[in-house]
């Protein structure tokens, strides 16, 4: 039986201007800005915080560690997100998050979070210097950051099994999920010269598998890192998606991505497509393809573009929910919802791309960037354009493209109002949120599996949450209810 | 009134009348246009001015 996909996204938000225009005095503005400001501002613990260790068990050997990084601006809100610094960019990571929709809705909640800290930020700012925040992934000059999506996967499943079901669907999603990007930014990229690509993030893939995220990155990362038990669980960090401002590509993506894996867990890799032969090749190719004809051959000797790829994965999909429920991933509601959403994004991309104008990233831009170019009669490669790119991401609601091309809402202003102050219910993110709300000023740290409290005398007391399953509103709602201090409830949980 | 935003006027009722003024699906094709119009007039009013500077100073560290 497939566990539950816990899962949600983190986000290194691009930054510009600042007093120093210093990239990590900036975002330790913005990051600053919203703790001072909102209810705390609790220090993350990185006890726990592992990311050397190699999903394949191999030590990593050939490759560098990322490094993390513990003076920097780092707090935990009340909704159980983490806001931080990370190397040179305000970062938000979303909490654990029951299903796709929900974690869609706390990714916009980040959104939120960052348009609230620039406009805290910029209010104590010389007009000059104010910030800027961009929620892309690349500059194109040749530096990208990341936006990760974590999924809880069984301790069981074998590690090459999940790189042989996984890698046709990293490859191919971005047909529909891919933010687009004008232009090109590495040797490879611009070699061939392209006017506008599907993908952000593709050209920057260097290898199939591997453990860095910084240098040579992989289609499938090995970080083994699960915040959580390890003997039962798997946080499965997924770092080749874009960063998406349709709300519903947010959705697709994370819920075409958590079917698959609750397919792979139920039924082993039988029924996943055959993946590319040289999958490198075909992320970087199909994102250069906007016609979406290129082809690439597969390990069954058959050529496939990635259309024919997610073609056969939706119908996978389908059927697995058909024979066994979705209920790893969603209620049924939701479940079709994904599947529905899914299907009209890739025939519309196939048949007519007006069609998900209103849904798919890539086509967003497209239609507004070659609708410029042809209007004011531009070169490719004129500046307008890429700025166009840019300006897409920008948060400003004042300068915001993604604001103004029409894309579909999935979620209410309330809606996200609400996320951004209150955790899910339905996993640990509840009980951490809930203690930083609660007891503030007793809280000296907390991570994704633990928060420590300082009750003034005695030692630091850590209460774990090895299960991001447990720490429920269901299991602990009417235990925060009767324990008004955090003596109280440190003297409840020890009965 | 600029020459400019007279043309962008213009622009804006031309795109207008020409998503009011269709007949249901013969013209599907020119209401999608008249919108991309509209929506284009807005994005040229909200662009950065200096396009060339803006994209050029735009530079990140990587992350991740």
């Amino acid at each position: 039986m497939a566990i539950a996909k816990v899962l949600g996204i983190e986000t290194e938000y691009g930054i510009s201007g600042g007093p120093d225009l210093e990239p990590i005095a900036s975002s330790s503005i913005i990051v600053n800005a919203y703790a001072h400001h909102g209810r705390t501002r609790i220090n993350w613990d990185f006890q726990g915080e592992t990311p050397d260790l190699d999903a394949r068990g191999l030590p990593g050997l050939t490759s560098f560690a990322p490094i993390i990084e513990t003076h920097l601006a780092n707090t935990v809100l009340t909704n159980g997100a983490r806001l931080y610094v990370d190397h040179a960019h305000p970062e938000y990571s979303s909490p654990e998050c029951r299903t796709p929709w929900e974690a869609t809705l706390y990714d916009l909640a980040g959104e939120e979070v960052m348009r609230r800290a620039l406009v805290i930020a910029n209010e104590s700012l010389a007009l000059e210097d104010a910030i800027s925040l961009y929620k892309n992934n690349s500059d194109g000059k040749g530096n990208s950051y990341g936006t990760h999506e974590n999924f809880l996967v069984g301790r069981e499943v074998d590690f090459s099994d999940i790189i042989r079901a996984m890698v046709p669907h990293f490859v191919s999603r971005q047909i529909i999920v891919g933010a687009g990007k004008v232009g090109a930014e590495t040797d490879h990229g611009l070699h061939s010269d392209p006017f506008f690509q599907l993908s952000q993030r593709a050209e920057f893939f260097e290898e199939v598998v591997g453990l860095e995220t910084t240098l040579k990155r992989p289609i499938i990362n090995t970080r083994d890192e699960p915040h959580s038990d390890a003997e039962r669980f798997r946080r499965l960090h997924v770092i080749i998606g874009d960063a998406n401002l349709s709300p519903y590509a947010t959705f697709v993506k994370l819920g075409s991505t958590a079917l698959l894996l609750a397919m792979l867990e139920d039924e082993g890799t039988e029924n996943f497509p055959s993946p590319p032969r040289h999958p490198v090749h075909a992320v970087r190719a199909f994102s250069l393809d906007p016609s979406l004809r290129a082809v690439e051959i597969c390990e069954d000797n058959k050529w496939r573009s990635a259309w024919d790829i997610q073609d056969q994965l939706w119908t996978a999909a389908s059927e697995y929910v058909r024979r066994r429920g979705g209920e790893a991933v969603a209620p049924d509601a939701e479940v079709a919802l994904i599947l529905e959403q899914w299907r009209e994004m890739l025939d519309g991309v196939r048949d007519d791309i007006r069609t998900v104008a209103d849904r798919v990233d890539w086509v967003a831009k497209f239609r507004v960037v070659s609708g410029m170019q042809e209007r004011h009669d531009l070169s490719p490669h004129d500046a307008k354009l890429r700025a166009i790119d840019l300006q897409y991401h920008d948060l400003s609601p004042q300068r915001s493209l993604a604001r103004r091309v029409g894309l579909r809402t999935l979620q209410s202003d309330e809606e996200v109002r609400e996320a951004l102050h209150n955790p899910p219910t339905s996993t640990r993110a509840y009980f951490r949120g809930q203690c930083v709300a609660r007891y503030p000023e007793q809280i000296v740290a907390a991570n994704w599996d633990s928060v420590v409290f300082d009750l003034g005398e005695g030692p630091l007391q850590r209460v774990p949450m090895m299960d991001p399953l447990r720490g429920t509103a269901a299991l602990t709602e009417d235990l925060l209810k009767v324990c008004p201090t955090a003596d109280d409830l440190l003297e409840a949980l020890d009965r | 009134m600029t020459e400019q935003e007279r043309i962008q006027k213009q622009r804006t009722e031309r795109a207008r009348e020409a998503s009011t003024d269709v007949s249901v699906d013969a013209t599907k094709g020119d209401q999608l246009k008249a919108e991309l119009d509209d929506l284009l007039d807005e994005i040229d009013e909200v662009l950065e001015e200096n396009a060339e500077e803006f994209v050029r100073n735009y530079v990140q560290k990587g992350g991740e």
